[in-house]
């Protein structure tokens, strides 16, 4: 039979045994080794001494295995605060051994821009397709019919000399407005009509702030009671959504073969917001597009009963209103590919 | 369009500012480009009287007391030769801005300001002024041409400004004009809106002439070609003596730009600005034939023109003859035959109407243009062909250069100077609108315009004068033109007025993209996620482009579209492939030391169905992707592609394809569902070398026409596979040249179950023999319904191995 002091003295030592060396604990390593020498396992010190309990007289057993039972809880309790601690200092040095300059500037992902064009294209065409257009993207070759003809603009029409045409052929030329594309909506479609006509388009013209080729989106509404009010309203909402809220509009008279009236329409400068400044010249007012009543020539041209319809149209140059957001002062830089132009501009 | 006011005065009466005369103008319809005062320059300079002038010894130079009135007195020094006592003469005084011309005194060389200065000891407060120094010159102020100081009036009082006694006074306006409004291309036609829009009474320039008993017996015109002369009136006087024009009439020339010549011909130049109407006049000795007739020119006929220049007319031309000969480019310009000379004593004054397309051809075809034709050209109206005759007749006897005879002859087409009478309702002008103008309102509008309104009712009968063109009514069904008197109306009655409404009439539409255009946006931001940046360039290329990319004489893309008038030969064709402009763009970037970067466009090429054009081109939508640096390779640009397809739900499959201007191992076709649908490949080095481009490029083109059926595909769930894939690496030793597409082919042959090859590793050398290659791929097995058994996958290995052995003579490697 076991000497149950004996016993008591081997608890008590395993107990302070524990106790230092659990203190010095520096790794998960040892710890796991310590786990597996003193508490877990049935070759572990702690398993070794409830063995002992078989040789324990009967009525001694009780308190024994109670004694063994508490130093376990006690160890275990011990070893788990010690683990906690140990792995929380191997993870703060985990973590300072990857302590970095975060200084160092860093190569972006890169990413792609649209072209300021397509930037300004899409944004119109939101605002507009919102308002129930749909878009019509018509060729870039015309006839002279389409272009000219149709939109009562014939052959000695003085109109004539305020675009310079390129022809391809007697009959054929690059559209110089994408108002082409109206007549060929009108032939197809009767009212109502709301259509919207984005594409390039051309006039023999080049210089610092003309380009040959340039975009135009052209907007067309057809329907009963039609008015020159109406194309107001229209352009006041479209002003405050380009060019914020509190932007007003100005029309006045200008001359288009295929409106009448015609107008020029101006916004209040969005840079100054009216008093003048260098983007307005000092007027106040920016020039943004031309427009007017749909000439009842255009449309009896297009079999729609001009008394019974009329119509209102705008189109606005797309180069032009991406500078005039953008701030980029020179045409011809929208069509050199130059990189570093088109990387600074994006709308994500 | 040049309008001085202190001409316009002369019609109008102005009691604005040039500010807000320019303000209402703007608002009806004519925009000032620029306004300035004659004298903007000109500051502080007064009339001075030289009460003493005593030379400075051995110099040219005086000394002067010069009286400037309530200025005070000022010592002046003057090197001019014409500076006397009692003399006056403008004194800029010290402060005082004039034009500070060269050595030779003529050359304005900027604006001065005048300080106090010393010369030879004597001190001179401000400077006695030559009419150059005011920015004078003869023309528009007698003796300002003189070499010296310029002389005052008599009149002029000492300490007066001299800007108004000298005309420096007067504002220009520079005025641009619409083209439906040619009628406004003179002074007149300006004072007419002027006084509308005033509100002031327009006072007609004088027409009133005598006739004598003068005929020039038989004298005969004819119009042979009416369709381009509509109206010719031609008058005879005689007794004419040539001499300078008044200084009234050169100062009005000199302000709009003209130099003066003689009176006769300034009269005509003179009629021209202040009515609007080209002139001629032919000295009568010089006409042959006793007649003048209009018809088209014989091929190949001559004419000399006043400029002394030989031209060769086609029928395309319309000519002035005499019984005889030609004797001027109708509307363009005189014969030098028929020129006014110092000896004319006869003059057949010409006014007409010419055809202006014709003359517009004519003046280009020719390479000439004038004052008259630039005004044909805008459109010349038979009211204005009546007035300016009577005018020019009117400008004759009052200059008293001749005798206005009662030889008058008008061919005209029985067009009426008279107005035309119209009736429109004003419900349905004030439905233009969309607002509704007092009819008052529209009354005095209409009658300010000089339409001579009544208004019965709905009803407003209006008179339209001969000179508005642009609202006579064109054609029987074009009698009621409520439109152009809505524009009429509101630009008077103020754009201001024009509420906002939002088509409450209008019936609801639905808007937005078509299927089309969201995949092509959808497309482009795929490429913007790939680092590439959208480009736009120009629809038209070069001749040279098409030899830059070495396209052989009869590739499909030297078939491109000319211009007939380009603006220069770069840009003379439209455009077939979108590869040179891309190119071009690449090398633009290298030479801004630009050494890598991505970029994309879509555009359209056009493809003619036959040359020269005789219906629509095809006009294909095409993506062009362009990238370059020392990162990229073949396989970066194939990576695009892949995420292309990947993008719309697709795969594309690649060929070995030849370009001429591509890489001949590095370029292949691209196949999407068995359709060839583009190419892409490495740039070729003499390319490269050609453009100075230092780092290698891809280009990619893809049609976009035929990708366009694959936008928006419909994308189906697949619900992931039950059982685990089941991964197996696998080393192959093979020949060199076997390709991976070769070994993908063989491997996925006979096995359903292959989800994905993938190679992750190409060796050369060590262990592998000379003339072979290791290639090592992970191969990736999928069961479908049921998970594989445990020696399945290594039975697919061991067919793969065999077919591999027995096609392609692949190991696998130990």
């Amino acid at each position: 039979m076991q000497d149950k002091n004996v016993l008591s003295e081997n608890l008590s030592a395993l107990k302070a045994k524990i106790e230092n060396e659990l203190d010095v604990l520096k790794s998960s390593k040892e710890l796991y080794e310590f786990k597996n020498v003193y508490l877990e396992g049935k070759k572990s010190k702690i398993s070794e001494l409830m063995k002992e309990m078989k040789n324990l007289a009967p009525e001694e057993k009780a308190s024994y295995g109670k004694s063994v039972n508490e130093l376990k809880e006690w160890a275990v309790g011990r070893f788990a605060n010690m683990e906690k601690r140990v792995k929380e200092m191997e993870l703060s040095h985990r973590y300072e051994k990857e302590k970095i300059d975060i200084s160092i500037p860093a190569e972006p992902a890169k990413i792609g821009n649209l072209h300021p064009v397509t930037l300004v294209k899409n944004q119109l065409i939101d605002i507009f397709a919102g308002m129930g257009f749909e878009i019509f993207e018509g060729s870039e070759i015309e006839t002279d019919y389409y272009n000219f003809t149709a939109l009562n603009t014939p052959q000695d029409h003085p109109a004539r000399d305020m675009q310079d045409t390129f022809y391809l052929s007697p009959e054929f030329l690059l559209r110089t407005q994408t108002s082409a594309g109206q007549i060929h909506v009108m032939e197809k479609k009767k009212p109502p009509i709301k259509i919207l006509s984005p594409g390039k388009v051309f006039r023999s013209d080049d210089d610092a702030t003309h380009s040959p080729m340039f975009s135009q989106m052209e907007g067309l509404v057809v329907d009963k009671g039609i008015t020159l009010s109406d194309l107001k309203g229209m352009l006041d909402v479209f002003v405050q959504k380009v060019y914020g809220e509190g932007t007003t509009t100005r029309l006045r008279p200008s001359y288009f073969p295929f409106t009448e009236p015609s107008v020029e329409v101006d916004c209040s400068c969005f840079a100054c917001g009216g008093k003048g400044c260098s983007l307005c010249k000092g007027t106040g007012w920016i020039e943004i597009l031309g427009a007017g009543v749909v000439n009842k020539k255009v449309l009896e041209n297009c079999g729609i009963d001009s008394e019974e319809y009329s119509g209102f149209a705008f189109g606005i140059g797309l180069e032009r209103t991406a500078m005039l957001k953008y701030g980029i002062n020179n045409i011809k830089l929208l069509f050199n590919s130059d990189i570093r132009v088109l990387q600074q501009i994006n709308e994500k | 369009m040049i309008l001085p006011l202190s001409w316009l005065k002369d019609y109008v009466e102005i009691d604005v500012t040039p500010e807000e005369l320019e303000k209402k103008l703007f608002d009806a319809g004519f925009e000032v480009e620029e306004k300035y005062e004659l004298g903007k320059d000109i500051d502080k300079v007064v009339a001075g009287y030289v009460e003493q002038c005593e030379p400075i010894p051995d110099t040219h130079l005086c000394v002067c007391q010069v009286n400037a009135g309530t200025w005070g007195n000022f010592q002046v020094c003057c090197g001019a030769d014409n500076v006397k006592i009692g003399g006056k003469f403008p004194l800029a005084l010290v402060g005082a801005t004039v034009y500070a011309t060269a050595k030779d005194h003529k050359t304005v060389e900027g604006v001065a300001t005048i300080k106090k200065g010393k010369l030879r000891g004597y001190e001179s407060y401000g400077m006695l002024c030559s009419g150059v120094e005011l920015g004078l010159t003869e023309d528009l102020y007698p003796g300002a041409g003189y070499n010296g100081l310029l002389v005052l009036p008599e009149d002029a009082k000492p300490g007066e400004d001299v800007k108004p006694m000298l005309g420096l006074d007067d504002w220009i306006f520079d005025i641009a004009l619409t083209a439906n409004r040619p009628d406004c291309q003179s002074i007149l036609g300006m004072a007419r809106e002027v006084a509308a829009v005033l509100g002031k009474e327009l006072k007609m320039p004088d027409t009133d002439y005598t006739e004598t008993e003068v005929k020039k017996e038989g004298f005969t015109v004819s119009v042979e070609a009416q369709d381009l002369c509509p109206r010719y009136s031609a008058h005879y006087v005689y007794d004419v003596k040539i001499a300078p024009s008044p200084a009234w009439m050169r100062h009005r020339l000199a302000l709009v730009g003209m130099a003066s010549i003689s009176n006769v011909v300034d009269i005509t130049n003179y009629v021209l600005k202040e009515i609007g109407q080209p002139m001629h006049a032919f000295d009568c000795s010089y006409l042959e034939g006793n007649k003048i007739q209009v018809r088209r020119a014989e091929e190949g006929e001559e004419i000399v023109t006043l400029d002394e220049q030989v031209y060769t007319m086609s029928p395309a031309n319309l000519v002035i003859c005499d019984g005889v000969k030609p004797v001027a480019l109708a509307g363009v310009m005189g014969g030098l035959n028929s020129e006014i000379r110092d000896t004319t004593e006869g003059v057949i004054f010409e006014s007409a109407k010419f055809a202006r397309d014709n003359v517009r051809k004519t003046a280009r075809s020719l390479g000439k243009n004038t004052d008259a034709s630039a005004r044909y050209e805008k459109g010349v109206d038979e009211y204005s062909v009546v007035l300016g005759m009577k005018r020019a007749l009117h400008l004759m006897e009052e200059l008293g250069c001749g005798k206005i005879s009662g030889t008058h002859v008008d061919v005209n087409t029985g067009n009426s100077i008279e107005p035309t009478p119209m009736k429109v309702s004003i419900q349905k002008v004030n439905g233009v609108l969309g607002i509704t103008v007092p009819d008052e309102e529209i009354r005095n509008i209409m009658k300010r315009l000089n339409f001579n309104p009544k208004i019965n009712g709905d009803e407003l009968l209006i008179e339209v004068p001969a000179y508005r063109e642009d609202m006579l009514p064109q054609g029987e069904n074009d009698v009621e033109r409520y439109p152009d008197v809505a524009e009429e109306v509101i630009r008077m009655y103020g754009y201001d007025h024009i509420t906002s409404t939002f088509m409450p009439s209008a019936q609801v539409t639905m808007g937005g993209y078509t299927n089309q255009q969201k995949g092509e946006l959808a497309l482009k931001k795929t490429l913007c996620s790939m680092g590439i940046h959208e480009c736009m360039h120009y629809s038209f290329f070069s001749p040279s482009d098409l030899d830059l990319l070495r396209f052989p004489e009869d590739a499909k893309e030297r078939n491109a579209i000319q211009i007939l008038n380009p603006i220069n030969q770069d840009l003379s064709l439209m455009r077939t492939t979108l590869a040179s402009s891309m190119l071009n763009a690449i090398s633009r970037n290298e030479k801004q030391g630009i050494l890598e970067g991505r970029l994309f466009e879509t555009a359209k090429i056009f493809v003619p169905k036959s040359l020269p054009l005789t219906e629509y081109p095809q006009e294909k939508n095409t993506l062009c992707v362009g990238i370059f640096g020392q990162e990229e390779t073949f396989y970066t640009m194939k990576g695009i592609a892949g995420t292309i397809a990947e993008s719309m739900g697709i795969t594309f499959t690649y060929e070995k394809r030849k370009k001429t201007f591509l890489h001949p191992y590095q370029t292949v076709a691209v196949f999407c569902q068995g359709e060839e649908i583009g190419y892409f490949g490495k740039v070729a080095y003499d390319i490269q070398d050609e453009l100075d481009m230092r780092a290698s490029a891809f280009l990619m083109e893809l049609d976009l026409e035929l990708l366009a059926k694959w936008y928006g595909s419909k994308r189906v769930f697949c619900p992931l596979s039950k059982y685990g894939e089941e991964k197996r690496d696998l080393a192959f030793v093979m020949d060199k040249e076997i390709t991976f597409g070769e070994v993908e082919e063989c491997i996925r042959k006979g096995n359903k179950y292959i989800k994905e090859i993938k190679l992750f590793d190409v060796y050369e050398g060590g262990q592998i023999p000379a003339g072979k290659k290791s290639m090592a791929y992970t191969v990736t097995f999928e069961p479908k319904n049921e998970a594989f058994e445990g020696d399945t996958v290594q039975k697919f290995v061991d067919k793969i191995c065999k077919n591999l052995k027995n096609e392609l003579d692949i190991d696998l490697r130990a």
